[in-house]
C-alpha cells in the first residue's frame, strides 16, 4: 500500500488532490468510459434492463455507504428511505403533474428530511441499538406505505406514467436504451458527488465521527450535527435511487421496500467494501449480477438434470449465500480491497516485492 | 534548529503575554463517592508552559477533561479569556460549554491514550485539525471544483507547515494506525496545533516513550512555545522534563491542589515533596 505512493511526484497540492495521478489510472478510466459508452450498443434488452437496475442500486449503495461505511452509523432503514423517495416522486409526477426532474428533486429533499428525522436516535444510540432503532423506522415507513390508501390506485399498486421530460419521451421500442442514459447520468453524478464529499472537510468530519467521536468533538466537530447531516445526505442519495426506480419500473408498491431490501443493500456495501465509494459500486454490481448469472448457469444445468428442476430456486439461494461467505472469508474488507491488491500486484509485476 | 521562516502563527490567542488566560476556580468533580477534583483553583498565564503533576489517580486527566468539556464538574468555573481582532475581550466558562464549542475558542488538546482517527492518513488527521477554520457546505463539497478545492489548498498550506515543524514529511500519506507509537503521539500534537490553539492542553505527551523520543517531543513543545508563543498546559510524569520546560507547576494529590508555583518553589514545597517527589527526592 505504501508502495503505491512511491515514485509519484506532484507539483502542486491541486494535482495531488486529484482523484487520478498515473498513466495507468487514466488508462483504466478511459477503458471504463469506453465500456460504459459501448454497453447499450452491445447488450440486448434483457441484459440492458439488468444493467439499469444495477445503476439504480449503485446510487442506493453509495448512499448507504455514506452513512454506514463512512460515518459508522448502522442503518436497517434503507428500504424505508427508498420507499419515501419512490412514493414522493411518483405521486408528484402522477397527481401533481410536476415534471420528472422536479418531482425527483423533491423526493431527494423529502427523503433527506425523513433521514434526518429518523436519524435522531443516532444521537443517543450506537451500534446494534442504533440498528434496532433504524429497523423501527423501516417498519414504520413500510407500515404507512401499506396502510395508507392514498398511496394506491384503488386496490392496485400505484402506477407511474411512462417517463417524459419536456418534449423528450421514452418510447416502448427503445425503453431500456433511453433509460440507460438517464440512469447512467444520475449514477455518475452520485458517485462523483460522493467521492468529492470525502476529499473535503465535511466528509472528513463524518469519518472522524466514525473513528473517534470524542476526539472529533475535541477538534470542534459538532458530532450531533455531523450525524444528522450524514443521515440526511445518505438518505438523499437513497431517495434518488428510490425515485428513479419508481419511474423506471413504472409502478410503486410497498412490497419492493421490505426489510429484505435493507439487508440486501447492507450486504452490497459489506461485500463491496465499507467506507469506499468504489466498493459500493462493486458491491451493487456483485449483488445484482451474481443471482442472475447463477440463475442462467443453474438453469442450464437444470435442463440436463430434470430431477433438480423443482429445487432450482433453493439451490440458487444457497449458492449465492456460499459465494458471499467465500468472498468475505477471502477478503473481509471487500471487493475494493481485492482490486487494490490486484493493482499493487500488477504495478510491480514481474517483480514480486 | 528551526531556521525556516513560517507564514502562519500557530497561536490564536490575542491576550497579551503575562496576563491571565485561564482562571480555574473551585473546580470540583465527583464520580459517585470518588472526589476526582476538590475545589481546585489556579491560573494559567498567557505565554507560559504550565505543568500539572501528581501521582496516579490524582485527577490530572479529569482536570483536562473538564477543561475540554468531556467531563462536567459539579462545581466551579474555568474562565477562558478571549480577545477578538478588534481587541474586545470576553470570558467563557469552559465548565459549562460543549466540547466543540470549546474547540471553537481555540482550546486544543491531545489525549493520554492516543485518540487519532485510525483509518485516516496523517494528512487527513491534520486537516481535521483545521475543521473549525473551514466552511462546510454540502453542495460546494460535492462539486469540489471551485470553493471547496480552493479551501482545501489553503488549509493544506497551513498543515504543511505543521508537518514541517514536527518533521512528519515521511508519514504524510500513511494511515495513522500503522505508525509507531512515538509518531502517533507527534501526529496528535500536530492535529492540536492545526487548530491554531489559544490554549494547548497536552495529557502526558511523553508517556511511554524512550529517552530519545522524549527529548524530541520536549523540543517540539518548546519550539511551539518559544517560536510560536502558544500557551501550553501540560500533564507530565517525568519530573526532569517538567522542571526543565515549565514556567509554572501545579501539583495535584487526591484531587486537591497541594502546590502551585515556579519549579524551584515547588521543589522546595514540603507537602509536594512528601506526596509526590518523595520517591525520587
Ligand atoms: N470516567 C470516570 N468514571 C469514574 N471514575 C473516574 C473517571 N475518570 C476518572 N475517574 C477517577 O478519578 C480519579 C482521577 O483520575 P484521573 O484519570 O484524572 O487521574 P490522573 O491523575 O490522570 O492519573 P494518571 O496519572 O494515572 O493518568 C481516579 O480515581 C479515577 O479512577
Ligand atoms: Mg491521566
Amino acid at each position: 500500500m505504501a508502495a503505491t505512493a512511491t515514485g509519484i511526484y506532484h507539483r502542486s497540492y491541486q494535482r495531488e488532490m486529484a482523484l487520478r495521478h498515473t498513466r495507468a489510472e487514466y488508462l483504466r478510466l478511459a477503458l471504463l468510459v469506453t465500456a460504459l459508452l459501448a454497453t447499450p450498443y452491445v447488450l440486448d434488452r434483457y441484459w440492458l434492463s439488468i444493467v439499469n437496475t444495477i445503476l439504480i442500486a449503485v446510487i442506493g449503495a453509495v448512499g448507504l455507504n455514506i452513512l454506514v461505511g463512512f460515518t459508522g452509523q448502522i442503518s436497517l432503514g434503507q428500504g424505508g428511505f427508498l420507499a419515501v423517495g419512490a412514493f414522493t416522486s411518483a405521486l408528484l409526477y402522477e397527481r401533481a403533474a410536476l415534471p420528472m426532474p422536479v418531482s425527483v428533486l423533491c423526493a431527494v429533499l423529502l427523503t433527506a428530511g425523513a433521514g434526518a428525522l429518523f436519524g435522531l436516535p443516532a444521537l443517543r444510540l450506537k451500534g446494534l441499538y442504533l440498528a434496532i432503532a433504524t429497523l423501527a423506522s423501516q417498519e414504520i415507513i413500510v407500515f404507512i406505505a401499506r396502510r395508507w390508501t392514498f398511496l394506491r390506485d384503488g386496490s392496485a399498486p400505484l402506477s407511474v406514467e411512462r417517463l417524459h421530460i419536456g418534449g423528450y419521451q421514452i418510447t416502448r421500442e427503445y425503453f431500456e436504451f433511453q433509460w440507460y442514459w438517464v440512469l447512467l447520468g444520475c449514477a455518475v453524478l452520485a458517485v462523483l458527488g460522493a467521492r468529492n464529499l470525502f476529499r473535503s472537510g465535511l466528509g472528513r468530519a463524518f469519518m472522524a465521527v466514525r473513528d473517534q467521536d470524542i476526539a472529533a468533538s475535541a477538534i470542534g466537530v459538532n458530532v450531533t450535527r455531523a450525524k444528522v447531516t450524514a443521515f440526511a445526505v445518505s438518505s438523499g442519495f437513497v431517495g434518488l435511487a428510490g425515485a428513479l426506480s419508481a419511474h423506471y419500473t413504472e409502478t410503486v408498491t410497498w412490497e419492493s421496500f421490505t426489510l429484505e431490501v435493507s439487508i440486501l443493500y447492507l450486504a452490497m456495501i459489506i461485500v463491496g467494501g465499507l467506507g469506499s465509494i468504489a466498493g459500493a459500486c462493486y458491491g451493487a454490481v456483485f449483488m445484482m449480477l451474481v443471482p442472475v448469472l447463477l440463475n442462467e448457469s443453474i438453469g442450464a444445468v437444470g435442463d440436463s438434470l430434470p430431477f433438480l428442476s423443482g429445487r432450482l430456486p433453493a439451490i440458487e439461494n444457497a449458492v449465492f449465500g456460499l459465494v458471499i461467505i467465500l468472498f468475505l472469508l477471502l477478503e473481509p474488507r471487500g471487493l475494493d480491497r481485492i482490486w487494490q491488491r490486484m493493482k499493487d500486484y500488477l504495478r510491480f509485476w514481474p517483480f514480486r516485492y | 534548529m528551526v531556521s525556516r521562516a513560517y507564514r502562519f502563527s500557530l497561536n490564536s490567542s490575542r491576550v497579551p503575554a503575562g496576563e491571565p488566560l485561564l482562571e480555574i476556580r473551585d473546580l470540583s468533580l465527583r464520580f459517585g463517592g470518588i472526589h476526582a477534583l476538590s475545589a481546585v483553583s489556579f491560573t494559567v498565564t498567557q505565554g507560559q508552559v504550565h505543568a500539572v503533576i501528581g501521582p496516579n489517580g490524582a485527577g490530572k486527566s479529569s482536570l483536562l477533561n473538564c477543561l475540554s468539556g468531556l467531563y462536567r464538574p459539579q462545581q466551579g468555573q474555568a474562565l477562558l479569556h478571549v480577545r477578538d481582532d478588534a481587541g474586545e475581550s470576553s470570558t467563557h466558562d469552559l465548565a459549562r460549554l460543549r466540547p466543540h464549542r470549546i474547540a471553537r475558542l481555540g482550546v486544543a488538546r491531545s489525549f493520554q491514550n492516543i485518540e487519532l482517527f485510525g483509518h485516516l492518513t496523517v494528512l487527513e488527521n491534520l486537516m481535521l485539525g483545521r475543521h473549525i477554520h473551514m466552511r462546510h457546505r454540502l453542495l460546494a463539497s460535492m462539486v469540489w471544483f471551485g470553493p471547496a478545492r480552493r479551501q482545501e489548498v489553503r488549509h493544506r498550506e497551513f498543515v504543511e507547515e505543521v508537518i514541517d515543524l514536527l518533521q512528519l514529511q515521511a508519514h504524510r500519506h500513511q494511515p495513522v494506525s500503522a505508525l509507531a507509537y512515538g509518531i502517533q503521539k507527534r501526529v496528535e500534537l500536530g492535529r492540536a496545533l492545526c487548530v491554531e490553539p489559544s490554549l494547548l492542553l497536552l495529557d502526558e505527551p511523553m508517556a511511554g516513550m524512550n529517552a530519545e523520543e522524549k527529548e524530541d517531543m520536549a523540543r517540539y513543545i518548546l519550539d511551539v512555545h518559544e517560536l510560536r508563543h502558544v500557551t501550553v498546559l501540560l500533564i507530565e510524569h517525568d519530573m526532569g522534563v517538567v522542571m526543565d520546560i515549565s514556567d509554572r507547576i501545579s501539583v495535584l494529590d487526591f484531587g486537591r491542589l497541594i502546590g502551585d508555583g515556579t519549579p524551584d518553589a515547588v521543589r522546595a514545597n514540603r507537602a509536594v515533596v512528601e506526596a509526590y517527589l518523595g520517591a525520587d527526592a
